[in-house]
């Protein structure tokens, strides 16, 4: 009875990390496929596709663009949810939980509506359809995620370290550069990475607000209207191998403890 | 007498719509060691916070060298704080951390290293110069925090229960240095403590807490034997406490009507008014009232063995409510459960009059 438990332990596990990530799998193994369809039987493993996507202008260019919306996007929203945890931890403000609430609302807001929203709004102010409104997107969609993961850290143990720099003569800005943010250096980062991810790989926003300089992902949805082959493969494991070093800095910023 | 360093005039503050300070001043002179002594909730810890800037006072004023500080930020004004938990920047090294507040003055590299390592001299730390806080102990970092307050030359220093976190050796330990290094530098130190004894041993002027008043004030060993109120004769060191009404006052001597009969003791305080008289452990004699005041006799009802003496608890047979707190000599063949006279010399009971 104890045997059969433990087998079916370990085939419960295999079905679950199967079915999370057979897909990927997949699709990494078909993008070194030799011939020109990404099904089996498996030809490669060939490096021709990944050629074939960094010398495609269009690809490499949404991929530049993508990263450089992607860290923009996610320095404003660090610094922005930063500045809004070190005011609600710090200060007393009127109605405090009720705007701390609305700060964190676009968490549970579907990307398509703050999408469709912007492209209203910017529609109304005039303001193009671009990167940079793209951008602005990411930030709307992050700063309530690093707002959350910097507020959380933010703990009333670094009151009177803040209090200690104030006393030994530094203005207010100082305390802020010189100690609370190195010391939440964690927290910052671990916002920033996973900001980082989360706008990289983000579609549904910037395919509403951008139009002839797009990013990663909507030039993918672009290639795979003609059809999947094996470049689509390629371009995909490449972001996908991109958000795997994002993810593993945010965990290495975040989970990593120093002693106090 | 000159301009007092610190001079707090009639501070009270309210946190909402508790009173944690009722009309309190009080006056610091240069070069002076002032413990705050108080239970939890007395206001003692409050009153460090408005002398260092951190908590503006509801009314009241406070005069640092002369200069109206009450609402000046901490970073203007010349006092540095010690934190309970020391606030040490954990992710500078020691080094950075002393360096920090001549730092922010604009001092240069090489003179702000060259004072820290001073500083740090002074604490008995030179060596730990490169290293991190998390790499320290905890009376490491209390020094540390110590240097780097003391090393902006503060016309005060404040320190918040500095000691509170450490063992009692370390305690005992820190103590003495404390004293030695407040010596050296000269600088007012003003401590605040809940340890009686913390006190006693390092205040020139000990300041008596409670409920949000200054109960007593001066040097500690005039707190501790002749004690202004009750309060400080219970919690500045223990006492026996008879609560009585005078009957006569003639020639000094007043006859002061309690549960176990007339007492006589020096002293001039209207007939009628309702007093208390304290009576320090080490004053109380037992089993014996040979020249001295009669105080009944008492059954034994505890003898805690303390090294170097006896601690005995007693309860009057005559009023079951008065215990007597006694110091026997450790040689005292006093038990459990004995009968024994009670006495004390007219000398060492303490009138405390205006009992509320």
């Amino acid at each position: 009875m104890r045997q059969f438990v433990r087998v079916a332990s370990w085939v419960y596990a295999l079905a679950v990390y199967g079915f999370i990530f057979l897909p990927v799998v997949v699709l990494v193994l078909f993008s070194l496929q030799s011939t020109s369809f990404p099904i089996p039987p498996f030809t490669g493993p060939s490096l021709r596709w990944y050629e074939a996507v960094l010398s495609d202008v269009r690809l490499t260019s949404a991929l530049v663009n993508s990263l450089l919306v992607a860290a923009l996007s996610s320095a404003t929203a660090v610094t922005l949810g930063f500045l809004s945890a070190w005011g609600f931890a710090r200060f007393v403000l009127p109605g405090s939980g009720l705007l701390r609430g609305l700060i964190t609302l676009p968490l549970t807001v579907s990307y398509l509506i703050i999408g469709m929203g912007l492209l209203v709004l910017f529609n109304w102010a005039g303001v193009p359809k671009s990167l940079l409104a793209a951008g602005i997107g990411h930030v709307v969609i992050n700063l309530p995620l690093c707002f959350a993961i910097i507020y959380s850290q933010m703990g009333d143990h670094q009151i009177n370290i803040e209090r200690a720099a104030r006393d030994l003569g530094a203005p207010e800005w100082k305390v802020l550069l010189l100690i609370t943010v190195p010391v939440m250096a964690p927290a910052i980062f671990a916002g920033f990475f996973l900001s980082m991810t989360f706008s990289w790989d983000e579609f549904v926003i910037s395919f509403l607000l951008t139009r002839f300089d797009t990013t990663l992902p909507v030039e993918i949805w672009n290639l795979l209207r003609s059809g999947l082959n094996p470049k689509t493969n390629a371009v995909g494991s490449l972001v996908f191998a991109v958000s795997i070093v994002l993810v593993v800095l945010f965990e290495l910023t975040l989970l990593r403890r120093k002693p106090a | 007498m000159s301009v007092p360093l610190v001079d707090i005039r009639s501070v009270s503050h309210r946190f909402g719509q508790l009173a944690v300070l009722k009309n309190v001043s009080l006056q610091i002179e240069p070069g002076s060691y002032t413990i705050l002594l108080g239970p939890s909730g007395s206001g003692k810890t409050t009153l460090l916070s408005i002398l260092g800037g951190f908590v503006t006072p509801s009314e009241g004023k406070v005069f640092i060298r002369g200069e109206d500080c009450t609402a000046m930020p901490p970073a203007k004004r010349p006092t540095t704080t010690v934190f309970q938990d020391y606030a040490l920047f954990p992710h500078m090294s020691v080094g950075g951390n002393v360096g920090f507040g001549l730092r922010m003055q604009g001092v240069d590299g090489a003179t702000r290293a060259a004072r820290a390592r001073e500083a740090l001299a002074l604490v008995g730390l030179a060596s730990a110069f490169d290293k991190k806080p998390h790499q320290l102990s905890g009376g490491q970092r209390q020094r540390v925090a110590l240097a780097r307050a003391l090393v902006i030359e503060p016309a005060v220093l404040l320190l918040d229960e500095p000691l509170g976190a450490l063992d009692l050796k370390l305690r005992r330990q820190m103590q003495d240095e404390l004293k030695a290094i407040q010596k050296r530098v000269g600088t007012a130190f003003i401590h605040v403590t809940h340890d009686q004894e913390e006190a006693m041993a390092l205040a020139d002027h000990c300041v008596v807490m409670n409920d949000g008043r200054i109960e007593d004030e001066g040097p500690p060993e005039r707190v501790y034997h002749r004690p202004a109120t009750r309060f400080s004769a219970t919690f500045m060191g223990e006492s026996t406490i008879l609560a009585g009404t005078v009957a006569e006052t003639t020639n000094g001597i007043a006859t002061v009507a309690t549960s176990i009969g007339l007492v006589l003791l020096p002293g001039a305080v209207q007939p009628g008014a309702n007093v208390a008289l304290a009576i320090r452990p080490e004053h109380l004699v037992l089993g014996t009232n040979e020249g001295a005041v009669g105080l009944g006799t008492a059954e034994v009802s505890d003898v805690v063995f303390q090294g170097s003496f006896k601690r005995v608890l007693a309860t009057s047979t005559i009023d079951a409510a008065l215990q007597f707190i006694a110091k026997a000599p450790a040689s005292a063949t006093v038990q459990t459960g004995d009968t024994v006279m009670v006495s004390c010399k007219a000398d060492d009971m303490i009138l405390l009059a205006n009992e509320r």
